[in-house]
């Protein structure tokens, strides 16, 4: 099972484990990535994400199809959050079951590490007095 | 010919808008494009890195374009 989505709505990391849960799997692994409200020791009021929706899609299913082949999973999930997102809120959840612990850990990181360099969806900072994309400039 | 070209992120800022019409030559590659737009818009150079992707795809520089092609800068990546 793959659920690839992207939604401007609060993600749900329960029901992302639920969704991969299977009697089969003796290990599940979630990964969520939540708005920290700082960086480098400069308070950050939200972020604020934009997606190039249909490839993003695209990118993601590339990433969970190469997942479950190589590690042999039962289900993958990945969900990401679009627009303002705030302090302590879910801003991607990637959630994986597969037999044994290893391959489930493997490819989660696997799948969060290729989302980051590969999907097409961009993330700003916006501070009491400005705002930056993350990554822009070297 | 005349392709318009989407963008995301920065890159929207750096073209002051959600996408441009840009005259191009005939079977011009994603490489020529890009060179076409750092010239015209000089803040491009300063990104970490800057793509095309063409059909919701990433090409390789060499890539032809054709008029129809669903063309969209690509400003380095920052989801997760």
């Amino acid at each position: 099972m793959r659920s690839i989505y992207i939604t401007s709505d609060k993600l749900d990391s329960q029901a992302c484990t639920e969704a991969v849960t299977y009697d089969g799997a003796g290990g599940i692994v979630v990964f969520v990535g939540t708005v920290r409200n700082a960086t480098k020791g400069k308070a950050v009021l939200h972020l604020d994400f934009e997606a190039y929706e249909k490839m993003a899609l695209k990118e993601m299913q590339k990433i969970a199809d190469r997942a479950m082949e190589r590690w042999g999973l039962y289900s993958m999930v990945i969900h990401h959050r679009t627009g303002l997102v705030p302090i302590g809120e879910e801003a991607v959840v990637i959630a994986c079951s597969s037999a044994h612990r290893k391959e489930a850990f493997q490819a989660c990181e696997f799948a969060i590490d290729t989302l980051k360099e590969t999907v097409p969806i961009w993330k700003k900072e916006v501070f009491e007095d400005g705002e930056v994309w993350v990554s822009a400039h070297p | 010919m005349n392709i318009e070209i989407v963008a995301f992120g920065i890159a929207k800022d750096i073209l002051k808008g959600k996408s441009i019409q840009l005259e191009v030559a005939s079977a011009a590659t994603v490489e020529q494009v890009k060179k076409q737009l750092v010239n015209d818009y000089p803040d491009f150079q300063t990104l970490a890195s800057l793509q095309l992707a063409v059909n919701a795809e990433y090409v390789v520089d060499d890539y032809v374009l054709n008029e129809n092609d669903e063309v969209v800068l690509i400003p380095p990546v920052s989801g997760g």
